[in-house]
């Protein structure tokens, strides 16, 4: 990994030196509370309050006319009580060259593919950044080769991934944390070449009128590990990550049909235990300016499938989700969403609530809550289920 | 000795017509005359800044990119990208619009790299919390309204037409429109929107004229005032460009993704 970025990083400088004026910095900086109702299942998660301190700068340089450009977008993050938390990486270091009918990416980055929204179930290209929040939509930078083809009939982009992310998993004191604790210093890796075996992708991605789609594959190591349960040689019990090579079909699809937007995702995998299927749909719908007001009021509900049924690693094994969106459309970009996700199979039920405002041109104010109840055991969520937690983050952007 | 005899009826027909011109008729023809005058400038780069106020004089400021690329015989596409303020820098908005089917819209979100596709019915809503709608925005089709020529008047010491125009979008939050169009530029000079209860919500004045390419009027400011809040927002163009060599695929759902 340090020698791909040490070559990257002379690759970009050297470009960067024979550009004729300097980039440009933007970025924020935040401070993060969270409080925890209630204690740890685990003594050693010893504490109810948290702060962290996170700073992501981001570097932005283009030209050609805008065809070439760099850019480079380092985070870290400084936790109070969770060492794993503590951690720094490199979200974005990328060269991109555009042509009339490609598109050339050489460096790290994320990629989103995707268009439900409480679960992003066909999205593999980066793997999640775990210690940051339980959404799964913090993301580890990627390093990869893509070249996107452009075509009347749609985008081809290809993928060749070198280097795999391991995923962070939060550390003894951390809350939000498995049960026993995930140890990633003990990770397994199907493949003998581990974190360096060559991950391959490929994606087709098109529109016609309303209905927007992609199907995708992917071959390469698998970004969510199964987790092992071990003994170390006290005897205390802690789960290894086993990362296996995998085969993923998937596609994804969205019709808009006005103010109703359908949303559909489905997959297949092999390799990772069983072969299995897992799907994702549903709807949202926008109610414009209601009671006559600036206000959107927006609906949606989904349900999530995996065919794994009680073996899911997942959390979405059989599962309905619905939510409300929020928008006051005011100067303050002020916005809520709500969610609740509820099991069919056991009955645990999962309640999310987001809300952001602007405060003054520079400031963002962003609360969240995370709520379990009757989570029972056999389920992925019952190591969190004393975890629920409010959280305010406060930040600076420039 | 027949053609000698049709010759006069035909004239007679014709003259009648364009005399017996309906105010309907003469909006429409207005309106169709604008929109040949601005046509053939191919594409178009700006920048905008928009100033919002509101009652008691706080303001707020919003920067960001447009540009637009003319399509023939349909609506203009356009991607708009954020500067500030700086907890939404990067996002970008990109409009394909149509006259009478709806317009296509994809939203990117740069912090989750995620292109997504947002329903286009929403054209009354504000724009990022501005006293502009989408539909204040958005590309302007002769095929868009309904017009009806009102009185020919002096506004600000510029002759013009004033034109009342009716939306033919079923969602939009107007009833009615009033212009005044110079006659010189055929431009608007001042915009009146009246709301779905056809009371007056907003007066918008276009500002500062220029001419660009011998040929096209842009403002340099564009001013909406609502009676109805008292709020007010001003925007303020800088850098026009035309005729930039733009494509289709500097309008495409790739290029949206690279927004910075």
């Amino acid at each position: 990994m340090r020698t791909f970025i040490q070559y990257l990083f002379l690759f970009l400088m050297s470009s960067a030196s024979t550009l004729s004026h300097a980039g440009e910095w933007s970025g924020f900086a935040g401070l993060e509370f969270r409080g925890f109702n209630q204690t740890a299942q685990d003594s050693r998660q010893d504490h109810d309050t948290n702060f962290s301190f996170v700073f992501e700068p981001e570097y932005y340089h283009e030209w050609d006319d805008g065809d070439q450009s760099i850019a480079f977008v380092p985070y870290v993050r400084v936790d109070e009580n969770d060492n794993e938390r503590t951690h720094f990486d490199i979200r974005e270091l990328t060269y991109l060259k555009v042509a009339e009918h490609w598109e050339l990416r050489l460096g790290i980055r994320k990629v989103f593919w995707g268009v439900t929204e409480f679960q992003h179930l066909v999205d593999i290209i980066n793997q999640t950044d775990l210690v940051e929040n339980l959404d799964t939509e913090d993301k580890l930078g990627q390093p990869m080769l893509n070249l996107a083809l452009i075509n009347d009939w749609g985008t081809v982009d290809l993928f060749v991934m070198p280097y795999f992310r391991e995923r962070y998993f939060p550390g003894t004191s951390g809350r939000l944390r498995s049960i026993p604790e995930t140890r990633q210093d003990r990770s397994q890796f199907e493949s003998a070449a581990k974190e360096k075996h060559i991950d391959l992708a490929a994606r087709y991605s098109h529109y016609i009128g309303d209905w927007d789609f992609g199907l995708s594959h992917f071959y390469g190591t698998s970004r969510d590990p199964r987790l092992l349960l071990s003994t170390d040689s006290g005897g205390n019990p802690f789960l290894i990550p086993f990362y296996d090579i995998i085969n993923q079909t998937s596609a994804d699809i969205q019709t808009t049909k006005g103010n109703m937007l359908w949303k559909f995702e489905a997959l297949h995998r092999s390799g990772q235990g069983t072969t299995y299927n897992a799907l994702a749909g549903g709807f949202e719908y926008t109610f414009v300016g209601i009671m006559d007001s600036a206000l959107d009021l927006g609906v949606l509900s989904e349900y999530h499938y995996d065919d794994r049924d009680e073996l899911s690693t997942s959390i979405f094994q059989d599962d309905i989700a619905i939510g409300a969106r929020l928008a006051f459309n005011d100067v303050q970009s002020s916005e809520a969403l709500i969610g609740l996700v509820w099991d069919k199979d056991n009955g645990g039920k999962f309640f999310n609530i987001e809300a952001s405002r602007r405060l003054g041109d520079d400031w963002l104010l962003e609360l969240q809550g995370r709520f379990f109840f009757n989570q029972k055991r056999r389920d992925p969520a019952f190591t969190v289920s004393r975890d629920d937690y409010s959280e305010l983050f406060l930040s600076y952007n420039f | 000795m027949k053609t000698i005899l049709i010759l006069p009826i035909l004239l007679t027909l014709l003259l009648n017509t364009a005399y017996a011109e309906t105010p309907e008729e003469k909006g429409l023809a207005i309106a169709n005359e604008a929109d040949k005058r601005d046509t053939g400038w191919t594409d178009q780069v700006a920048d905008m800044s928009m100033m919002l106020k509101n009652k008691q004089g706080d303001s707020s400021t919003r920067v960001m990119r447009i540009t637009t690329f003319e399509v023939p015989g349909d609506g203009d596409k356009s991607l708009i990208t954020f500067d500030s303020p700086k907890d939404i820098k990067g996002t970008a908005f990109l409009s394909h619009t149509h006259s009478l089917t709806p317009d296509d819209q994809w939203l990117y979100l740069p912090a989750l790299k995620r292109v997504k596709r947002i329903s286009s019915s929403n054209k009354s809503g504000p724009f990022v919390g501005s006293e502009y709608a989408y539909e204040d925005l958005s590309s302007q089709e002769v095929e868009k309204y309904k017009y009806k020529w009102l009185r020919d008047e002096t506004l600000n010491g510029r002759d013009s037409f004033v034109i009342e125009r009716f939306p033919q979008y079923e969602h939009s939050g107007y009833t009615r429109q009033i212009v005044w169009l110079d006659k010189e530029m055929y431009q608007p000079l001042q915009l009146e929107f009246f709301d779905r209860k056809n009371s007056q919500l907003k007066t918008l004045q276009f500002l500062d004229y220029k001419q660009y390419l011998d040929q096209y009027w842009r403002p340099g400011s564009m001013q909406m005032t609502n009676h109805q809040t008292g709020k007010s927002t001003t925007l303020s163009w800088t850098d026009y460009k035309f005729k930039n060599g733009l494509s289709d695929r500097d309008f495409d759902k790739n290029t949206l993704k690279r927004a910075r």
